[in-house]
């Protein structure tokens, strides 16, 4: 199957040379990187983690979104999803790889990451954090192969995949879970200390995920003639919708439990998140617009996505629009807001601001190309498929 | 044979690359053993017999790492009447003061590049910055 | 052929993924896998015997050797250069670099105002000595160290001997979470090679390389010697800061505390910290 991603149009293979140049830059902006040291980013002692491991929560999401398509197309038989079940698995392998290359981008010693593995630690949520990530790649691997090359041969899938399908689901849920318990388990960060960020971002990783493959949908019907089907696209923005007001209610429940109970630790985050700090004469609000972005743009795009204009049936720009809208939204919200926002304060109650370096950006784009690279070329594989057998 | 006049070269550079490193070991120095310097002081005795040393003294000290940082066993070593602390820093560099000339002898050669000196520091490195001692 | 091929790949992908797999679950399933209890289990051997007899809170009861220090701010403030030679001394000792921006900056142990370093206790209206006398902040060698449950590798650990929370470069892969655990902002991070930014060596003790985390370790390498720390000895002349065995009734440390009222950083968060103050 693989040599369906040898033959393409031209705009194909434009498009991963216009990745593979992202890909090339961040790579040369990770060899200084590696040889200078992380003092290369605009990490800090008090702002010890940045753009790397906020990408990398946010990409888990996107990674566990995908079972908003496995599972009710297995659990539900919701035949609908049958055509684009692949396009989410293979959003998952995407995304982890992502996250895998983030992490080894953060790492200060990174030939000693297999340090994890040879010194394996319980105690630890990241020893955790990349049992259930390798386990779910390795899932989405093995499933999403053995199925589309039974769809090719026009056959049912083997009888034990399902078994590994079925797996798969409380993975999606453990690798979002583990990685929210990173944060929220540790004392003293009180803006992560919060039992409620697990359920927070499974919220949000359930809109953003589903919305990304709306939008490759969207895509993939103009560039490849694939067409998923108006009723599983509608289907998906009821459930993207629903994702996403859970995860503003949770929001806005963290709203409540800081500024009601009055408690300090509690507000200090969300006041500097949303409204900006002075302390001792300055003012801290590097991180107010992108917050404000979020709240305004996932309210808009649950709106748009509610409306009719995202029914028409002749015309997706506005559902497009509303996706995206929603993806970028959740992005602010966790990919920029919830990693940077917890390190303000610090632990000595002093407020460092964290603004990324042009080497972290393009490492970052790198990085993010590398996965839309793999995710295109999965992609392309499962369209031919579907090509094929048409 | 056809295309006689490609293959033969072809197949004399291809000879020629595959036994690049014994006649390139032979034509140059690269290739004869180091001979690591002994210590300067004239010390004669180690922690452990000489051959012992040459094989197996990365061992050694990844056991001195463990038992001074994990296991808080910094006791003080006795042999044949002479103490060491154990330690890269603190016993091997104290009679081999000259790690370029001893260590990096035998490394160079036999092309390894441990870390110990992204740490720890030589005689030379810590004299380089008036030394508190 | 093909088949076979097929096959050949099946079994070597299983068994390389198993041969990946299978020093991690030897490890895991040998005796101490988990760092923080295995400290415990080993530290019962340790028992101090003057403390066995004595029954103290029997909730919990004091095992083996805890090393701590009480810190009194009032003999601090009788000498108030007191503080800086202190850190001076742990700068020379453990090969500390200064760097000039605080974003590299690397701290063991370091000065700031008590509203900074005591964030749980009012500062409304306190004293003007309070107000006006730096704190010294360290690492707090808690006995329950949340920085040992998040660090993936156990390079950080809590020695079963005498209860310091210690770190093992070799094996800290950077990946930064003990930091982010850490609620005393206790540990720095190499964000480049710290060697150009050392202003005097040790040759006793080594540097560290780019990319790893490090703390206080309470000066383990003096204590081996039977050397204070560094900053307890700077401190002599007024005696300000006291070092010693928590858990042994007639250590020096244990007098001042029967002696004094203290308090501790943060003892909500169920760490319990090892360092004292006498305000």
């Amino acid at each position: 199957m693989i040599e369906k991603t040898l033959k393409g149009k031209p705009a194909y293979w434009i498009w991963l040379a216009f990745l593979g140049m992202f890909m090339a830059i961040g790579a040369a902006c990770y060899i200084r990187q590696y040889n200078f040291g992380l003092g290369m980013t605009g990490m800090s002692r008090d702002v010890s983690w940045g753009l790397y491991i906020s990408q990398f929560t946010f990409l888990v999401g996107v990674a566990a979104g995908g079972v908003m398509l496995v599972l009710p197309y297995y659990i539900h038989n919701y035949k609908e999803f049958g055509r684009i079940t692949i396009l989410g698995e293979f959003l998952a392998i995407a995304a982890i790889v992502m996250c895998m290359l983030f992490i080894m981008a953060d790492l200060g010693q990174p030939m000693r990451a297999l340090n994890v593995i040879l010194h394996p630690t319980p105690n630890s949520m990241l020893f955790y954090d990349m049992c259930v990530l390798c386990g779910y790649l390795f899932l989405n691997i093995l499933c999403g192969w053995v199925i589309l090359t039974a769809e090719r041969k026009q056959v049912h899938p083997p009888k034990w995949i399902y078994f590994f399908v079925y797996l798969s689901i409380p993975f999606a849920v453990s690798i979002h879970t583990v990685t929210a318990m990173l944060y929220c388990g540790l004392p003293g960060r009180h803006f992560w200390l919060s039992a409620i960020i697990a359920p927070r971002f499974l919220a949000s990783a359930f809109a953003a995920g589903p919305a990304l493959i709306v939008l490759a949908c969207i895509i993939l019907k103009r560039v490849a003639g694939f067409d998923a089907g108006k009723k599983a696209m509608n289907k998906l923005v009821t459930i993207i919708i629903y994702a996403a007001l859970l995860n503003m209610f949770f929001v806005g429940l963290e709203f409540f439990v800081g500024y009601y109970s009055n408690i300090p630790g509690h507000k200090f985050a969300l006041e500097y998140l949303f409204f900006g700090i002075e302390h001792h004469g300055h003012v801290y609000n590097n991180l107010v617009p992108f917050m404000w972005a979020f709240v305004i743009l996932a309210f808009g795009a649950i709106g748009l996505l509610a409306s009719p204009l995202a029914k028409k049936e002749d015309n997706d720009f506005f559902l497009g629009l509303g996706c995206a809208m929603l993806f970028v939204a959740f992005w602010l919200d966790k990919g920029i807001g919830f990693v940077l926002g917890g390190f303000v304060p610090n632990p000595l109650h002093e407020i460092v601001e964290y603004v990324p370096t042009a080497n972290e950006l393009a490492i970052t784009a790198g990085v993010w190309a590398t996965g839309f690279f793999v995710l295109t070329l999965l992609y392309k594989i499962a369209i031919g498929v579907e090509h094929e057998i048409e | 044979m056809y295309n006689k006049g490609t293959i033969i070269p072809g197949l004399a550079l291809f000879v020629l690359f595959v036994t690049f490193p014994i006649w390139f070991n032979g034509l140059t120095t690269a290739g004869d053993l180091p001979k690591p310097e002994l210590p300067p002081g004239g010390e004669k005795q180690c922690v452990m017999p000489a051959d012992y040393m040459r094989a197996n003294h990365m061992q050694l000290l990844n056991e001195w790492r463990d038992n001074v940082l994990r296991d808080g066993n910094r006791e003080i070593l006795e042999i044949d009447g002479k103490k060491y602390r154990k330690g890269l820093q603190m016993a091997c560099m104290a009679c081999h003061t000259k790690k370029e000339k001893f260590c990096d002898s035998c490394h160079t050669y036999a092309a390894v590049t441990p870390y110990c000196w992204d740490c720890h520091l030589t005689p030379n490195e810590a004299a380089s910055k008036e030394a508190i001692h | 052929m093909d088949k076979q091929r097929r096959k050949f790949l099946k079994i070597a992908g299983v068994s390389a993924l198993a041969g990946i797999g299978a020093p991690a679950i030897i490890k895991l399933t040998s005796s101490n896998a988990v760092a923080s209890s295995g400290g415990q289990e080993a530290a019962a051997g340790h028992a101090a015997p003057a403390a066995a007899g004595h029954g103290v809170a029997a909730v919990e009861a004091p095992q083996g050797v805890r090393l701590g220090m009480v810190i009194d701010m009032r003999k601090m403030a009788e000498q108030p250069g007191q503080l800086d030679s202190a850190i001076a001394a742990c700068i020379n000792a453990h090969n500390i670099p200064e760097f000039p921006d605080s974003k590299n900056e690397i701290k063991w142990l370091w000065k700031a105002p008590f509203q900074n370093v005591f964030l749980d206790h009012s500062s409304y209206h306190s004293s003007t000595r309070v107000a006006n006398t730096p704190f010294p902040a360290l690492c707090n060698h808690c006995d329950d160290p949340p920085c040992v449950r998040a660090c993936p590798t156990k390079a950080t650990f809590k020695l079963a001997k005498n209860g310091v929370v210690a770190m093992d470069f070799h094996r800290c892969i950077g990946c930064r979470f003990c930091m982010a655990a850490c609620p005393y902002g206790a540990r720095s991070f190499n964000w480049q090679d710290p060697r150009p930014y050392i202003k005097k060596y040790n040759a006793d003790f080594p540097s560290r390389m780019k990319g790893v985390v490090e703390k206080c370790n309470f000066c383990g390498e003096r204590l081996a010697l039977g050397q204070e720390p560094a900053c307890v000895e700077a401190c002599k002349a007024t005696g300000a800061i006291t070092f010693g065995d928590l858990n042994d009734p007639q250590s020096e440390v244990r007098q001042v505390l029967d002696n004094e009222f203290t308090i501790q950083r943060k003892t909500n968060l169920g760490t319990k910290p090892s360092v004292f103050y006498i305000v």
